[in-house]
C-alpha cells in the first residue's frame, strides 16, 4: 500500500515573504491563502474558474486560484491583493480603481486588480480592446465594467493620457 | 434659532454657491478597504469555535418526505449537530405564509430544505449532508404555468385549490371606451424568462448567541429591521434580543429582500450546538438554492388613436410563482404602475394570476417586476407607431406626461422630465441618422436603433405603515462626525452619499465624516434597501439631522463672535464670514466652547424622515411615492443575420434624477444596470426544466462580460424635485428597467422582425429570422458559406 498523506507540508513565497503550510492534499491554493494563511483578500465567487475573483499573480501570471492545487505552487511566488500596497500607500492600480468608481460591491475587485497587475506588467500601454480581452474571465455584476476598464486605461503609459 | 423644516435667507444664499461636495465625483468612502483585500466579508469572518454549517435540499420538484434517517451523519467524526423539521418549531412565513424553515410532509420544490447540519469544518459538513437519507414518495411534479392551471392540475398548496394564491388586478378607466377609441389596436403574448442576481459573493450567515441567550447575527439583509421582525417571529426570539451586524455585502440587487430558510436554520444550528455557526453558499447553491426573477407570460393589448394619442393598455399576465412564495410575487404592484403610468394612457387594466408551480421559486430583483412590464409596453408602442406611420420617438413624445399631471393611478409628477429624457437620449445617440426605415436585408449584417423609457418611483414607496429613515448625528471635539443611519451599504453607494451631505452641510471635510450603517444595536430605524429609496430618504433624513446641527453649531458661533447666526456659514472645517468667506473661528474650538463652555452642551442631533408619500387605496391608488423617476435609453445594435447574434453597439441612457449627488457613483449605477439589462436581453436564462435547474454555473448562465461592452452615453436630467434632498431622486433600480425593451426594439429595427421572447439568444433569433424568411434550417449555413446544399 503506498503512503496516504493526511496534510501537505508547502514551502512558497508570497507578497514576498517565504511562508509554509499545512494544506490537506486536494487543497486550491485559494484554500492555501485563505484557510491556511488568513489571506481573505482573495475572494472565494465560484470555485470553478469561472468568475475570476480569486485571481492571484503566480509566478508573474494570473492565474485562478481556486484551480491551482496548493501542491503545484511549492517553491513558486505568488502575490495575492495584499501584496499590492506597501507603507501604507496605495498601489496605483488601487489608486485607479478608487479614483474612477470601478468599486462597488468590491466582490470582484482584487480579482480584478491582480488581472489588471498582469496585464500592465505584460503590456504597459493597452487599448481599449487590449484591456476588454485581458479582463474578460472576471465578472463582475455592479459596475457594468466601464469604470473599471477608465481606471485601467488611466494607468496605460504609466498614467499618462492614452486614447 | 436656525429652522431645519423651511429655508431660511442664509440657505438660499447658500444654495446659489458653488457646492464642495454635492455632485462631484466622490469615491466611495469603502473603496480603499475593497480594493486592498481588507474588506472583511461573510466568509472572511472566523469566530472563535466557530462552525460550518450545511443545508440538505430535497433535490425533488415534488415529494412527500417519507422519513429522514440522520443516524449515519450524527455518527460522523466532527458533526455537533443534525437538525430536521421534527427538531424545531415550525413557524410559516414568507408572503404566502406557505414556507417553513425546514419542510415537514411534502417539498414543494428541488431546493426546499430537507436536514442540515454543523460541524467543524466545511468538508465534514458536506461529508455529513451525504449520509442522511431521506425516503421520498414522489408526486405529479407541476412544471409549468399552464400545466398548473390545466383542469385536473396536482395541488401544491392546499389553501390555493386552483394553485393560484394571489391575484393583483387593476384598473383606471374604461377598457372598453379605450378600445372604442382606438383607431389601431396591438396584441401579443410577451414570455420572459428567469433570470437571477448572481452577486458575486454568494448568500451566507453566521448566527452566535452570548449567555444570556441574546443572538447576533452577521447577516447580509438589505432589510435588517424588518428582517429582524420577520426572524423573530420564525425563531422564537423576541426582536430586542436580536442584533444585525451587516459585513460588506458582496452584492443584494433585492435578493437581501426576504428571510431566508437557511437563515433560520442557522440560527437553530447554533442554538443546538451552543457555538457560532456560519453558513455560507457554494455558487451551485447560490443558483438553485436563492430566489430568481419571476418568469412572467404577459398578453398586452393596447391602442391609439391616428396621431399618436394612447388609449388603453390592457394586460394578463401569469407569473411562475414556483413552490413557496416570497416578497417578490408582489411584483405586479409595481409592474401595475408601469402599465397604469409609464406615459399618459387614459384607460389601463391589469388581471394578474399569481400560479403556483414546482419550480423554484421567486423573489425581489432590481427593477421589481417593471422590466418585464417595460419590455411589453414599449414593444407595443414600436408597433404602434408603425401602424400610423409615425417615428418611434414622436409617438413617445405626444404621450410624455408633463410636470404637475397626475396618473391615471394617482401618481403625482411634482416633476417630470420624461420629454427631456427622449429628446436627450435620442440626440446622443445620433436618433435622426441611426434611426432607419429602410427596406430590411435578409443576409449579413444589419444595424438597427431601439428606444424605451422608464417609469419608476423615485422618492421611495410607502409600502409598509412607515418608508422612514433615521439618522443620529454626532459631532465630536475635534470636528469629527459620526452619522447613525438606518440605512445600508449594498455596495450601491448610500454611504458616501450620506457623508457628502453632511460634509456640505457642516462645512467639513468628508474624510472627517464617519459612517456608522451595519449594526441594528446602534443605528436608528429604517425600512432597508429597496424601491431605489436609499439617497432620497435617508439622504433627507441625513439632511435634515445636519441641518440642525449646522444650526446649532452657528447659533454657538454667533454667540462666541458676537455675530447674527444669518451672517456666518460653515466652510472648510471653519466658521466664516457669509459673504466673504473670510475664516472667523475654527468649528472645533466652537464645539468645544459648548461642550466645555457655561451650556455644556453636545451637538447631537436626531431626525426621523417619513416622505409625504401616502399608502395606496384598496383599488392601489394614490401618490405612493414622494417622486419619480423617468428615464430614456436608446441601443444600437448590430444583427448578424446568418447566426443571430446580436451585439449592442452602442448605449444613450438619459436618466431624470432629480439632481446628481455623486456623479462617479451615478454613472456606476446606470453603467452596471445596462450590463445586468444586456445580460437579461441576450443571453441570460435559468433554465428550469421538470423543477430541476439544469445550468447552475458561470459556464452556462451567461453573465454580460467586459467583452461585450458597448459604448455608453449618459446623460442627467436635473429636474430639481423639491422633495428631494438637493433635489434629488432615487436611481438605484432604474437603469436596468428599460434595456431589453431598447435592444428588443433595435432589433427589430433592424431586421423587421418582433421576438417577443427573451433572451435573444442566436438560437432564439436565428430561428424567428428564418421563420420570416420562410428559410428552412440550414440553408442560410450553406449560402453563406459558399458550399453547396446538402
Amino acid at each position: 500500500m503506498p503512503q496516504v498523506l493526511d496534510t501537505l507540508d508547502l514551502a512558497f513565497e508570497v507578497n514576498g515573504d517565504a511562508v509554509s503550510v499545512k494544506v490537506p492534499p486536494g487543497a486550491t491554493l485559494l484554500d492555501a491563502l485563505r484557510d491556511a494563511l488568513e489571506l481573505t483578500g482573495t475572494k472565494l465567487g465560484c470555485g470553478e474558474g469561472e468568475c475570476g475573483a480569486c485571481s492571484v499573480l503566480l509566478d508573474g501570471r494570473v492565474v485562478n486560484s481556486c484551480l491551482v492545487l496548493a501542491a503545484e505552487c511549492a517553491g513558486a511566488k505568488i502575490v495575492t491583493i495584499e501584496g499590492l500596497a506597501a507603507n501604507g500607500k496605495l498601489h496605483a492600480i488601487q489608486q485607479a480603481f478608487v479614483d474612477q468608481g470601478a468599486i462597488q460591491c468590491g466582490f470582484c475587485t482584487p480579482g480584478m486588480i491582480m488581472a489588471t497587475h498582469a496585464l500592465l506588467a505584460d503590456n504597459p500601454t493597452p487599448s481599449e480592446a487590449d484591456a476588454k480581452r485581458a479582463l474578460e474571465g472576471n465578472l463582475c455584476r455592479c459596475t457594468g465594467y466601464r469604470k473599471i476598464l477608465d481606471a485601467v486605461l488611466s494607468l496605460a503609459n504609466g498614467g499618462v493620457a492614452h486614447d | 434659532m436656525i429652522r431645519t423644516d423651511v429655508a431660511t435667507e442664509a440657505d438660499a444664499k447658500r444654495t446659489t454657491k458653488e457646492p464642495s461636495f454635492i455632485g462631484k465625483r466622490v469615491p466611495k468612502l469603502d473603496a480603499p478597504d475593497k480594493a486592498t483585500g481588507l474588506a472583511r466579508y461573510l466568509d472572511d469572518i472566523k469566530l472563535p469555535r466557530m462552525l460550518y454549517g450545511k443545508i440538505l435540499f430535497s433535490g425533488r420538484p415534488h415529494a412527500r418526505i417519507v422519513n429522514i434517517d440522520t443516524a449515519a451523519a450524527k455518527a460522523l467524526n466532527g458533526v455537533r449537530a443534525v437538525i430536521t423539521a421534527d427538531d424545531i418549531e415550525l413557524v410559516p412565513f414568507g408572503f404566502g405564509s406557505d414556507n417553513t424553515a425546514l419542510k415537514k410532509g411534502t417539498v414543494t420544490c428541488v431546493r426546499d430544505e430537507v436536514a442540515a447540519v454543523a460541524a467543524d469544518t466545511p468538508q465534514i459538513a458536506a461529508e455529513a449532508i451525504k449520509l442522511i437519507r431521506v425516503t421520498y414518495e414522489d408526486l405529479p411534479v407541476v412544471a409549468s404555468v399552464a400545466e398548473a392551471l390545466a383542469d385536473g392540475a396536482p395541488v401544491i398548496h392546499e389553501k390555493a385549490p386552483n394553485n393560484i394564491p394571489f391575484n393583483f388586478d387593476y384598473l383606471h378607466g374604461d377598457i372598453e371606451q379605450g378600445i372604442a377609441e382606438s383607431d389601431v389596436i396591438v396584441e401579443d403574448t410577451f414570455n420572459l424568462q428567469r433570470v437571477t442576481h448572481c452577486c458575486l459573493g454568494t448568500s451566507g450567515i453566521i448566527a452566535e448567541f452570548d449567555a444570556t441567550g441574546k443572538l447576533t447575527l452577521h447577516s447580509l439583509s438589505q432589510v435588517p429591521f424588518l428582517y429582524t421582525h420577520d426572524l423573530s417571529r420564525i425563531i422564537g426570539i423576541p426582536p430586542q434580543r436580536i442584533r444585525v451586524i451587516q459585513p460588506p455585502i458582496g452584492g443584494g440587487f433585492g435578493s437581501k429582500l426576504d428571510v431566508h430558510p437557511f437563515e433560520p436554520i442557522c440560527v437553530f444550528l447554533a442554538k443546538a450546538t451552543q457555538r457560532p455557526v456560519r453558513m455560507h453558499f457554494t455558487r451551485e447553491e447560490e443558483f438553485f438554492a436563492t430566489p430568481t426573477r419571476q418568469p412572467m407570460i404577459i398578453r398586452l393589448r393596447s391602442g391609439a388613436k391616428k396621431d399618436g394619442t394612447f388609449t388603453f393598455r390592457d394586460v394578463k399576465m401569469t407569473l411562475d410563482n414556483g413552490g413557496r412564495t416570497s416578497w417578490g410575487a408582489t411584483t405586479p404592484w409595481i409592474s401595475m404602475r408601469t402599465f397604469s403610468s409609464l406615459y399618459r394612457v387614459p384607460h389601463v387594466r391589469q388581471d394578474v394570476d399569481v400560479v403556483y408551480t414546482n419550480n423554484i421559486y421567486a423573489c425581489a430583483f432590481r427593477g421589481y417586476g417593471n422590466p418585464q412590464a417595460t419590455f411589453t409596453i414599449e414593444a407595443q408602442i414600436d408597433s404602434l407607431a408603425e401602424k400610423i406611420g409615425m417615428d418611434p420617438l414622436d409617438i413617445r413624445l405626444k404621450n410624455a406626461q408633463e410636470p404637475g399631471e397626475t396618473t391615471g393611478q394617482g401618481m403625482v409628477l411634482r416633476t417630470c422630465g420624461l420629454a427631456e429624457c427622449l429628446d436627450t437620449a435620442a440626440r446622443n445617440a445620433g436618433w435622426e441618422v441611426k434611426h432607419s426605415g429602410a427596406q430590411k436585408p435578409t443576409h449579413g449584417i444589419a444595424r438597427g436603433m431601439g428606444m424605451a423609457s422608464l417609469f419608476h418611483v423615485g422618492g421611495g414607496a410607502k409600502i409598509y405603515r412607515s418608508d422612514g429613515c433615521g439618522t443620529m448625528l454626532k459631532v465630536d471635539d475635534f470636528g469629527g462626525v459620526t452619522v447613525q443611519t438606518g440605512s445600508s451599504e449594498i455596495g450601491q453607494g448610500s454611504e458616501t452619499v450620506i457623508a457628502q451631505i453632511v460634509a456640505e452641510e457642516l462645512g467639513l471635510p468628508i474624510a472627517n465624516i464617519r459612517i456608522i450603517n451595519n449594526d441594528t444595536a446602534l443605528t436608528p430605524w429604517d425600512v432597508g434597501v429597496h424601491a431605489s429609496r436609499t439617497t432620497f430618504i435617508a439622504g433627507n433624513s441625513a439632511l435634515r439631522a445636519a441641518r440642525e446641527a449646522r444650526g446649532k453649531l452657528l447659533d454657538a458661533a454667533a454667540a462666541m463672535l458676537k455675530r447674527d447666526a444669518d451672517e456666518i456659514d460653515l466652510a472648510d472645517g471653519k466658521v466664516v464670514d457669509g459673504d466673504t468667506g473670510e475664516p472667523l473661528e475654527s468649528i472645533g474650538k466652537v464645539i468645544r466652547g459648548m461642550h466645555f463652555g457655561g451650556k455644556h452642551e453636545l451637538v447631537m442631533t436626531t431626525d426621523f424622515y417619513e416622505p409625504p408619500s401616502k399608502a395606496p387605496d384598496k383599488e392601489q391608488k394614490g401618490d405612493i411615492s414622494a417622486c419619480y423617476a423617468f428615464g430614456t435609453h436608446v441601443a444600437e445594435v448590430e444583427v448578424d443575420l446568418d447566426t443571430g447574434v446580436v451585439k449592442v453597439l452602442g448605449f444613450s441612457a438619459a436618466h431624470d434624477v432629480g439632481r446628481v449627488i455623486n456623479q462617479l457613483g451615478i454613472e456606476g449605477q446606470v453603467e452596471g444596470g445596462i450590463a445586468q439589462g444586456i445580460g437579461y436581453a441576450l443571453s441570460e436564462e435559468l433554465k428550469v426544466e421538470g423543477g430541476y435547474v439544469l445550468n447552475p454555473t458561470f459556464t452556462d448562465y451567461k453573465l454580460m462580460t467586459t467583452q461585450e461592452l458597448p459604448e455608453i452615453k449618459t446623460a442627467f436630467i436635473e429636474t430639481q424635485d423639491p422633495a428631494g434632498p438637493y433635489g434629488a431622486k432615487g436611481i438605484a433600480e432604474a437603469p436596468l428597467v428599460p434595456v431589453a425593451a431598447a435592444i428588443a426594439n433595435a432589433v427589430y429595427n433592424a431586421t423587421g422582425v418582433r421576438i417577443t421572447e427573451l433572451p435573444l439568444t442566436p438560437e432564439r433569433v436565428l430561428a424567428k429570422l428564418q421563420e420570416a424568411r420562410g428559410d428552412k434550417s440550414g440553408e442560410t449555413y450553406g449560402e453563406t458559406c459558399g458550399q453547396p446544399h446538402g
